[in-house]
This record gives structure tokens, sequence and C-alpha cells, in this order.
């Protein structure tokens, strides 16, 4: 590289003299016919050297790549976006918003404008949102009290500062004043924090670019990015609170050129979020609801007779997927694999497709979102149903030999997997998948599967999609994933415990008086201390003793006998206490457990 | 039939014998479409084609492989013929304890490795030895596991892992597996060899062999492959191969590590002491890049296949292979979706196959597929070009569109015949040029050239102008490559210039003889003025450097050209005026939609699917998908009216890091109160609608099956948030 272009390279920051020869080595052509040294050809052309170093390799550059993929996605999601029609997909930035770190009250205003316009559309975040613009007082206040407040969090009992708008500003405020009136949201700020973080980021940063040469490769993005930045905070200034605007300014100032100033924001935000592990949340409970919990029927049967929204526009969505059948069925035979993503459950749509067109051929149903489904579960289904093996293996490897061997020897037995959620919890474990991506290599296995996850594409790695060798197809059905969240233990549905109670009782009625006393000592004294919060099971050593009492054991051997049968039933937990004692416990809630006993107690 | 139960998660149906029907892939080919002979015949085409081209991809890949594997195959022989005289031999009684290891890097597309241990496997079963294990890192998490696999794989049996553990289920196994066990030790490893190879003359080695290597027939080496070396655990490694050099003397070992990254991995996994044990020699695969060429240039850049891809879709491809996974498998992959999609999706691709037959499939088109032939935007381009006579005819005509239609097609593979040539010689003049204005790789000038008209870019001008400046003998190497892929490809018209060009090479190189000496003085004169003129300019100001400029400028134009100049010239004119004759963009033939598949969005979508971009794009904007008024809005907007999910979503953007239920909650029914037409002052703490209750109980479990949010403990009734902005 000759001197004049490293020059030009650190622009600015060194200067040095260049002789006339040079100059004109650079300027005036060489004589032709004399070997033209590469070097010079290159400073004659104006080629495009603000482009850098091209990646020997690189065929198309980045630019054109994204701008492929780019435009790729936006067209996909007008022509495929299951029958989204003449409309233009949102942008990244669109979708994947994140607009203020915290601000308690914030759903709440949010709720309220969007209640203000029942049926007709409100803005929420958009910077000409009459709400966002018409509150400059609000704002104002609120961050100056911000800036002057060091981050504490207020007691409970204190006079919390209340960030309830000014009258007639919002609904958020009418929601508030419903509230009872103990209640005091506490708002805590880091915004000192964050002053001094960016306080201290210009100087960083203005070190760090001197570092960088100028021929970047980002050279190009970087106009665009700033742009988007520039709109960020554009937003950002407007959605939050002056002080964090002046931040931004002074922030802007030292440095001349600020790349990537929206990924610091975004990262700041992150890390501010999760710095403390104060919570910044109001401190109102469920318990406040007339009914806090909801079981399972109740929830069931509220949701049954309801019909959806849109029912219409779903079934026309539903329609668009099923023209896909035929294709899935060509797609499978040929060697592929099919996998479905989407919002909405995909289980219906699968079971149509299965309906219509597995009947005539062996295939096998795998729920992944069932709780308690496992690999040795599908391979026994395969090997004692499919194959019609007797027999046992000694380990999922060897069953998977079995498998794999019989499949291979009999290549007319065509095999077809429907799996609703690969990546249910229980199926997302390393070598399931790797169990499932063998399976789903051989020639007659037909793999046609569903995830629902964000995430969910994490569980392969590079060595198991080539093994699933999947066709992607995208399927939104907004359906409600009605079976696939039955299972779960969602903290707002309440356990009916029918099942708990069922077991409970089979296997007391199995054993003899004394341990049936035993139990029921365990469980009363669990019911008695069911408002401790703090209690984490009775300690073997007092339970004997109770026992003991109870004339139910004459030895502490019995007891432990006895209990090693209740846990071996999975009746009882034990746990290791701070001060190593065991302590026992029941994993059934309360109120199941009283069911329990009233139920002992009538017979 | 049900598949919902709170008991099994797996349900299998097997057809009963009545029911039994396996509908062949060609049936749901044709399911759908109208014209079933038509769908028939091009499912068949596209069967076809797909065969060629896999076959054609075998070959390319078995030639490449080629080299290294040959390469191996000398190493494993001369290995092993040195076990066997390796008393005769000073050097190798130095090494007497070393095991010979093969270590071939090949690259960090593990997946595509597979083809390649495969055909290593086969090739040295085949011709060498009968003994070949082959293992790999996730089967092999301890010694005892290795040992198993290997000795189970070298002696075709099972092999007793562990003396009680085998007794211990032995009752139970002894029915099933009868086979014979052997103790798990290479020393039973050793006994099995020494009979094995007395017991028969081992059978296998195909080949004829020269007398001299009886001996070599008679014990064939054992060797052991390690497919991903990286991912074995260091310690079981190393006891491995202390192990073996114990054995080395009885048994012919022979190891071949497979690295994906660097042959440092090896001194980065053995401490000296075990990599002294082994004798290592490098071998190296073809890098990927240069695999995925080779494919490209044999599949692509011929007119042998008929199929071909437009701009964006190779774009696409070749985008995920070089951004993504470096698979040349998921480049073929791509490749076999392509092709399905077009034949599926575009019915006229009954024409795209050889030439004879397409003329015979154009004479057999019906009335409907003459109408999609006139719909053609090429085809209605080419109608506008016509006087207005025939114009009418075109678009009336049947019978004359079918002939139309067959002249059409000549005139098609016509142009390609001429295309890939001319494409060739373009990139090999422009490939040499400093910073690569068209792109080093052919396939990034295909690029190019299939997008738009390649002369009317800038790099096209600023490669034109490079090659003005070659020196003599770059520009005829360069030359005579071009002339070498003219008078290759079939085409008369390209022959010619190919002729022409040699005619020039031949007049370049006399020139280089005539004028050797009159250049010699030009070249002496021009450095004396040089000199001159720097001396007087050695302290300079810019106006002094000026006039010296405008001076020079001025000679410069005055100055005669040299004949080599005069014919430089010529030479860029006419490979100038070879490119606008030949390579016109697919784009501006007549029906270049038969052979050109070009929806790139269906590739990136089937095979680099965002899942989580939909998801997020379903929540935030249900409009995309649900074509209802009342969803239609701008960005950044929500209706009160959408799914409760999305809004449920919308209020979850709001929170931090926790979430409070009740607040949640309240907030929802706020929302979901006014889109029903109510006040939603009438909610009351505590009151809220058990539907609505039952409502956000549903869309909140949604939510934490989708991965947003979490159950936590940190504080009553409340949920952790799991995403964040992009992250």
């Amino acid at each position: 590289m000759s001197p004049a272009k490293r020059a030009a390279e650190v622009s600015g920051l060194y200067v040095r003299f260049v002789g006339d020869a040079e100059v004109l080595e650079h300027i005036v052509e060489r004589r032709e016919g004399a070997k033209v040294p590469k070097g010079s050809v290159q400073k004659l052309l104006a080629l495009k050297e603000d482009q850098g170093p091209q990646e020997c390799e690189g065929s198309v550059g980045e630019q054109d790549y994204l701008d492929a993929l780019g435009t790729g996605a936006t067209a996909g999601e007008e022509d495929g976006g299951g029958g989204g029609g003449g409309s233009s997909g949102p942008g990244g930035s669109a979708v994947f918003t994140f607009q203020t770190a915290k601000r308690s009250h914030k759903m709440a205003q949010m709720a309220s404008e969007m209640a203000r316009a029942p049926g007709r559309t409100v803005t929420f975040c958009s910077p000409g949102s009459p709400e966002a613009a018409g509150s400059p007082s609000r704002g104002s206040r609120g961050a100056a009290g911000e800036t002057r407040t060091p981050p504490k969090v207020r007691p409970t009992g204190g006079r919390g500062r209340d960030v309830r708008s000014p009258a007639g500003e919002s609904w958020a405020s009418r929601l508030n004043s419903f509230l009872p009136q103990g209640r005091k949201v506490r708002f805590v700020s880091s915004t000192p924090h964050r002053l001094r973080k960016r306080l201290a980021a210009p100087n960083l940063r203005s070190e760090s670019d001197s570092d960088l040469s100028p021929s970047h490769s980002e050279d190009e993005e970087d106009d665009d990015e700033e742009e988007r930045e520039e709109k960020e905070e554009l937003r950002e200034a407007e959605l939050t609170t002056p002080s964090k605007v002046a931040a931004a300014a002074l922030y802007r100032t030292p440095a001349k050129k600020p790349k990537k100033g929206l990924e610091p924001s975004l990262v700041e935000e992150y890390f501010t979020a999760h710095a403390s592990s104060k919570v910044t949340t109001s401190d109102r409970t469920l318990q406040k609801l007339q009914t806090p919990k909801l079981d399972q029927e109740t929830l069931a049967r509220l949701l049954d007779g309801k019909p959806s929204s849109y029912a219409d526009e779903i079934n026309q969505l539903n329609k668009e997927h099923e023209k896909f059948f035929s294709k899935w069925m060509l797609q499978l035979q040929l060697g592929f694999n099919v996998l479905l993503y989407g919002l909405g459950s995909k289980k219906p749509l699968l079971e149509r497709f299965r309906t219509s067109r597995l009947l005539g051929v062996t295939h096998l149903v795998v729920n992944g979102f069932f709780p308690s489904i496992t690999l040795k579960s599908i391979l026994n289904s395969i090997t004692v149903e499919v194959l019609e093996h007797q027999g046992s293996f000694r380990s999922p490897v060897e069953q998977m030999d079995f498998i794999m061997k019989s499949l291979r020897q009999d290549p007319s037995l065509q095999v077809y997997l429907v799996i609703h959620n690969i990546d249910g919890p229980m199926l997302r474990s390393e070598k399931t998948q790797q169990a499932l991506g063998q399976l789903a290599s051989l020639t007659n296995v037909h793999v046609l599967a569903s995830i629902d996850h964000i995430n969910a594409p994490l569980v392969w790695d590079q060595a198991k999609l080539s093994l699933f060798n999947w066709l992607w197809y995208e399927t939104t059905t907004y359906l409600p994933y009605a079976e696939e969240t039955s299972y779960e233990n969602s903290l707002l549905v309440q356990q009916s415990g029918a099942l708990a109670l069922s077991s409970l009782t089979h296997v007391l009625r199995s054993l003899t008086p004394n341990a049936r006393g035993i139990f029921r000592l365990l469980a009363e004294f669990q019911l008695e201390s069911r408002d401790n919060p703090s209690y984490s099971g009775l300690s073997f050593q007092e339970f004997y003793q109770r026992c003991r009492e109870a004339f139910l054991v004459n030895s502490d051997v019995t007891l432990r006998t006895q209990l090693t049968e209740f846990r071996d039933h999975k009746l009882i937990r034990t746990k290791k206490g701070a001060d190593s004692v065991e302590y026992l416990l029941i994993p059934v809630d309360p109120a199941t457990l009283t069911d329990f006993l009233e139920k002992e107690d009538a017979q | 039939m049900a598949t919902s139960s709170v008991s099994k998660g797996c349900f299998v149906f097997k057809p009963t014998a009545k029911k039994k029907r396996i509908s062949g892939a060609e049936d749901f080919f044709v399911d759908g479409s109208e014209d079933v002979e038509n769908g028939k015949l091009r499912f068949r085409l596209c069967q076809s084609t797909w065969d060629e081209m896999k076959e054609e991809i075998e070959q390319v890949q078995e030639d490449l492989n080629k080299k290294m594997l040959d390469g191996l195959l000398e190493f494993v022989k001369k290995s092993a013929a040195s076990f066997w005289c390796r008393d005769d031999d000073w050097m190798s009684r130095m090494r007497a304890s070393e095991i010979p290891t093969a270590a071939l890097v090949l690259g960090v597309n593990m997946p595509d490795h597979t083809i390649t241990f495969e055909s290593m496997t086969e090739l040295l079963h085949d011709s060498l030895t009968p003994f070949v294990a082959s293992v790999q890192a996730k089967e092999c998490t301890a010694m005892k596991q290795l040992m198993q696999k290997v000795l189970q794989r070298l002696m075709g049996t099972n092999v007793m892992v562990d003396e009680d553990e085998a007794e211990a289920d032995l009752g139970f196994h002894t029915r099933d597996c009868p086979q014979k066990r052997v103790n798990c030790s290479l020393s039973a490893l050793c006994d099995w060899y020494q009979s094995a190879t007395k017991k028969s003359p081992v059978k296998s080695p195909r080949k004829r062999l020269s007398s001299s290597q009886s001996e070599f027939l008679q014990s064939p080496p054992v060797v052991v492959i390690f497919r991903d070396l990286e991912a074995f655990s260091p310690q079981v490694l190393q006891d491995f191969i202390l192990v073996c050099s114990q054995y080395v003397h009885q048994l012919p070992l022979v190891f071949i590590f497979g690295i994906a990254t660097s042959p440092s991995t090896i001194q980065r996994m053995l401490p000296h002491s075990v990599s002294s044990l082994l004798c290592i020699e490098l071998f190296q695969s073809l890098s990927c890049t240069q695999h995925l060429a080779t494919i490209i240039d044999k599949l692509f850049l011929t007119s042998k296949f008929h199929f071909k891809f437009s701009a964006k879709v190779l774009q696409v491809l070749v985008g995920i292979f070089l951004y993504h996974d470096f698979s040349v498998c998921n480049f073929i992959k791509g490749l076999q979706l392509s092709l399905l999609e077009h034949f599926h999706s575009q019915p006229l691709s009954v024409l795209c196959c050889h030439k004879q037959e397409a003329l015979v499939h154009a004479q057999q088109l019906n009335d409907r597929d003459v109408e999609r032939i006139q719909q053609l935007p090429s085809f209605m381009r080419y109608v506008e070009e016509q006087v207005p006579e025939e114009q009418v005819q075109l678009l009336t005509s049947s019978e004359h569109v079918k002939g139309v239609c067959q002249k059409l097609l000549k005139s098609l593979h016509k142009y390609h015949k001429n295309f890939y040539p001319a494409l060739r010689c373009l990139h090999v003049l422009t490939s040499i040029l400093p910073k690569y204005p068209l792109g080093k790789q052919i396939r990034e000038l295909y690029v190019l050239c299939l997008e738009k008209k390649v002369w009317e870019t800038q790099e096209y001008d600023s490669a034109m102008q490079l090659i003005r400046m070659l020196a003599k003998d770059e520009l005829v190497t360069c030359l005579q490559k071009c002339v070498e892929i003219l008078t290759f490809c079939k085409s008369k018209k390209l022959k010619k210039v190919g002729q022409q060009l040699q005619d020039i090479t031949a007049t370049c190189e006399k020139l280089d003889k005539l004028s050797d000496e009159g250049n010699l003085v030009d070249g002496e004169e021009g450095d004396r003025e040089n000199d001159s003129s720097g001396k007087g300019l050695q302290k300079t100001d810019l106006f002094h450097l000026q006039k010296t400029l405008l001076e020079m400028k001025e000679c410069r134009r005055t100055r005669r050209k040299t004949p080599y100049e005069i014919l430089r010239n010529a030479v860029v004119d006419y490979i100038d005026n070879l490119v606008k004759t030949h390579l016109y963009p697919p784009e501006s033939q007549p029906l270049y939609e038969v052979w050109y598949y070009s929806s790139s969005g269906t590739v990136r979508r089937h095979l680099n699917a965002t899942p989580r971009t939909s998801i997020q794009t379903a929540l935030s904007h249900p409009y995309c998908y649900l074509q209802n008024e009342a969803l239609k809005n701008d960005s950044g907007i929500i209706s009160s009216a959408a799914p409760d999910i999305c809004i449920i979503y919308k209020l979850h953007l709001e929170c931090g890091r926790l979430i409070n239920l009740y607040d949640w909650l309240e907030a929802y029914a706020t929302v979901a109160t006014a889109a029903e037409g109510k006040d939603p002052s009438a909610i009351e703490g505590g009151k809220v609608d058990e539907l609505k209750h039952a409502r956000f109980i549903r869309a909140v479990s949604e939510l934490e099956f989708l991965g947003f949010v979490k159950s936590t403990k940190q504080k009553t009734d409340h949920v952790a948030r799991l995403t964040w902005g992009g992250c």
C-alpha cells in the first residue's frame, strides 16, 4: 500500500510531505507498453474504494444480500403471508418494538387510550399521537421528579410519590382512582445512573472512533442506521422524559458521528431494566378479585360458548393453509420433512391433514406439549405397535438402532410421524431431538411437525437441521391454543386437583389404618399452617414425636419405612432444610387437601 | 381416533387392510391442477431432470474428493506396508510405537462430511481392508463406549461392556441376543484379529494385488475413523491412544481424524506425551466455496440443463450458503426444492426439457396452455414488437402460436448455447483485474448478467477501462484461455469468434517480435523524459505542479499510440461487442419464464424461515393475516377490537421486567369493555366479568406457551417478561 493511500486512510490525523514524484505517479498514467504495476492501476480508477476490502469469497456484497433478503421478506409477507393481500409487511422495527423500560402506569394508560376509542383505532406509540404529544406537563413533572429522586424503593406504608396523571388527563387516572386508598405506586427511577453512563459514554466513544479506519464496509449502512437511530431517538424523546432528551443531546454532541447509536441505547435499556433487583410494579394481587382463580373446567365452559371474533377471516386463513395439503404430501414423499410455524394452534390443521390424507397409511401422532411425553414412549409406540416387536431394550440407543435397522430393511413400510409441538418442553433435550432427527432422516419416515415457542429454532444445530431436512411453512391460524395450554400449570388457573385427589384416595385406601393415620396427621398439620408463608414442612423429629403420641408408630424405623412408601407413591416430598433437618411436605394444594380430609371423615 | 388424552401423548394409527392405499408422489403432484395429463408429464420431467442433476452432482463430488481420497488410500497402504517390513528399516524402527494417523481437514460444514466419510469407508473397504470402524463423538462419551463401538464395528458382534452389568441382565437378554459376547478389550481384538486373518485369506480386496503384497493382503490394516475430532472428550481420546499404542506391534492400526477447524486442534487436545505416539500426516479437502463453485459451474453454467435460477433465487441460495451454513448439501436441497416448485407451479414447464422433446410438447399444447403462453409477460413483449398482422395472428390463432413457440424455443436454446461461453470469456478477462470490478467468482458475474444488461453497469465500464491497461503477456494468456473456451463450444458463431481471437493473439505475439527493439528505444526515451521532469520538480509548489501536469497532458494527447495499444483497443472493442451480442439478460428472451424459476421469496421462506418475526407480526399487526377492516390501520396502532392475544401482547410490551397480573387484567378489561361499546368506567375494582377474566387467562397462558412471559416467584401474582426489543 502506498504511503499516500495510507495517509488517506487515517484521514486528517496524519500529515506528511508528499513529493511531486509521488503526486505525479499518482495522477499521470504510466507509459503504456511497460508493465503496469497493479497498485498504480488501482489508484487511477475511481473504483468504489470506500467499499473497503472486498472479502475474497463473498460473491454477493453484504448489502446485496441484505437487500435480497429484505425485499424478499416484504415480498414474502405480501404474497405468502397466509393470504395477506396487498398490504405491505411491516418493517422489522415495527415488529420488534420496545417502548419504554418501566413506567408502571404505562399499561393502564395505554389501555385507556385503546378503550377511549372503542372500535376505532388509537395511536399509542407513534410520535404524532395526541396522548404522547399532548401531555408534556405530566411528562416533565415526572421527569423532574425522576432526576431529583435518588433510586429508592419507598416502603409500602409510606407516602409514595403518586404518579397519577392530572385529573381528566386520561383514563389511567380514573383507573387509579378506583384503587383502594392504601395503594401507592412505587416508582423507582434509575435515570441518574443512566445519565452518568451516558455522560461517560462519549469519551469512550471518541477514543474508539479514531481507531476505526474509515474504510469500513459498514459505511453504506451507517447512513441508514443513523437515520433509524434518529427516528428512534425522536420517538424516545417524545415518549420518555425530557431528562432523557437532554442526556441524549449530551451524548450526541461530543461524538462527531455517533455510529450505532441505536445499539447502546437498547443495550442500556436492557441493563437498566435488569440492573436492580427491585421490582417496580404495583403491589396489587389477584386476591383483590372476587374470583381470584378460575379452575380449568369453568374456564373451558366460559370460553366454549363464546364465538371468536373474526371467525370468518380465521376460517378463510385456515382454508388457505389446507390448499397445501397435497403439496405437503408430495414433499414428504420426496424426502423433505415439513415444519409448520406461526401464531395459533396448528393442531386442528394437522388433524385435518391427518384425517384427510393419512388414513390410508401407518402414522403416529405425538403430542409434544403433553407434559409427560418421553422419547421412550415414542420409541415404544414404534417398536411395539408399528413394528410389532415384542421384547424390550436395554437403552434408547439400542432401541433406535433396532428401529433404524428394521425400517431400512423394509422400505415398503412408510411411516408418517405427526408431531404437534416438536419444541415441547419434554422433547427439547438434545438427545431426544437427535433421536427424532435420526428417525426423520430415514427415507421411509416422513415427519410433519409444528413449533410455537419463539425460540424454538434454537433446538437444532446445523447437524440436526440437516438430519431433519425441514421445509418451513408459515401457517398462522389465530386459533386458540386450547389443548396445548390446558396442561399447563398456569398461575391464574386454579388446579381443580381432581386427579390428585383421586390418586390420593386410591393409594391411601390400600394402606393400613396406621399408615392412613400417619398421613392424616401430616395433612392436618400442613393445613393448620397453611397461612404461614414460610412453612416449609414438618420436621421428621417432630413428626415422629406426634406419631408416637398418637400411638401410630413405636420406633422411628417404622415411621421411616412408612415414609418411604409414601414417597414412592409421590404422596409426600422431603426437603433438607438449612439446618440439615429433613422436612416433610405433601405436594398438594390446601383446597385439595381439605377435600381429601372431608372425604376421609365421611367414610 | 382421538389424538388428545390426559394420560397418553403418543398415538399410533395403522390402516386396516382394506383401506390400505398408498398414493404415489405423482398423484399428489397432480392433485389440485386441472390438467391431469399435463401434470403427470411435468412430474416425470421434474423427476428426470432431478435425477440427471443428482447424477451430475454425485459425479462432481466424486471427482472433487478423488484426489484427497487417493492420497489417503496411499497413506494407509504405505503405513500398513511399513508395519510388516519395519524390522529392516531403521526409520521404521524409530517409529515403531507410533500409530500412523491421517488428519483430514474438512471444513466447518459438518453435515456435508457424511458423504465424504461414506465414500471413504466404502473405498477403504473395497480396495484395502475389511476392518474399518467409524466412530462419532456423540456415541462415545466415555472410554468404555468408545472401545465398545470400535470393537463392535470391527468384529461385527455384540461386545460385553462390563462383566457385572452384563451378568445383571443376562437372564433377560440371553433369549434375545444369542450372539457371542466378547470381552471388551484390545487384547480381545488382537486375538480376534489373529484368528480372523489366519482363518480365511481375507476376501474383501477386490482389486488385484501384486504378489509382493500378498503378505499385506493376509493382514490388512485396522482403520479407525474419528469423524469429528473436536467433539471428542480429550481424556477419552488420550486414553484410547495410549492403550492402542501398547498394541501397535500386534495390530496394524491406522487412525483417521476428521477435523473441522484446523490441524492445531490435535495439539490442543492431546498433550505432547500422547501426540508423540502418533505419526500424523495432513490431508486437506477442497474448501466448500470451491465445491459450490464447481457445482454451480456444472449445473448452471451449461446448456445441458434447462432449469435455471433467476438472479434473485441464486442470490438467496448463495446468501444462505455464505452467511448461514457453508453447506453445499443445503444448497442442493434448495435446488431440489426450487426444481419441484418450478414444475409444480408453472404449467408451461412442460417445455423445460431437451430441445426435441420440448418441440413435441409445444405441438401438443392445449388451448388453455396456449392462453397461458399468450399471457406470459415476455411473450407479450415479443408480440408488441411484431408487425400488426403478425400481432393479430399471434393473438387469435393457437396453431400459429404453437409454431412461433417452437421457433422461440429453438432460439432460447441457441441463446443459452452462446450465453455461457461468452460469460466464461468475460470472466476470464475480468477475474484477473485488480479489485475484481465484476466479481472474482464466476457466479457473481453470472448474477450480474442475469439481473440486467451488464454493459450498462458502472462496474463493467471500469472493468473495460482496466482491460485497456493490461500488459501484453496478461492479455495474451487471457485471450488464449478464451480461445480455448470458445473452440470447445458447440455454437458455430462462437467458434468463428474464437478463430478471430486466435488471429489476434497470433498478431499480438508477432508484434512482440517485430517491435522488440523499437519498444525498447521508446521506453528508454520515456524514462529519460520522466527523470528530467522529476528532477525539475523536486521542490514543488502548486503552481509548478499544475503547469507540469498541463504540459504532460498536452504531450500525451499528441503522442501516437503504439501498435500494441491499437491492437489492445481492438480486442477490447471486440470483447465488448461479443458481450453486447450474447450476454443479454434472459428476461429479454421470449418464453424465458418456462426455464427460469424466479420466486425467491418462496425459497427463502421455506429454507430460511423466521418463525419469530412471523409470530410477532401476527401479534402486533393482525391485519397482515386477518383482512378485516376493523383491524386495518397504520403501523404502531392497534384497534381495541383486535384478537385478545394481540391486545394482551401490546399491553405487555409496555411493561418492564415484571408484570403485575392484576394490573394487566385490569388494563385488559378496560380495553375489552370498551371494545364492546360500553363505558369502561363502569368497571369497579375487583369486579371483572368472568368471561373477560377467562379470556385474559387464556391469552396469558398462550403468551406463556409462546415464550413471551413466564411465571415467577419473585413477587406474588407477577410474571416475568422474557423478551426485550428485538433480542
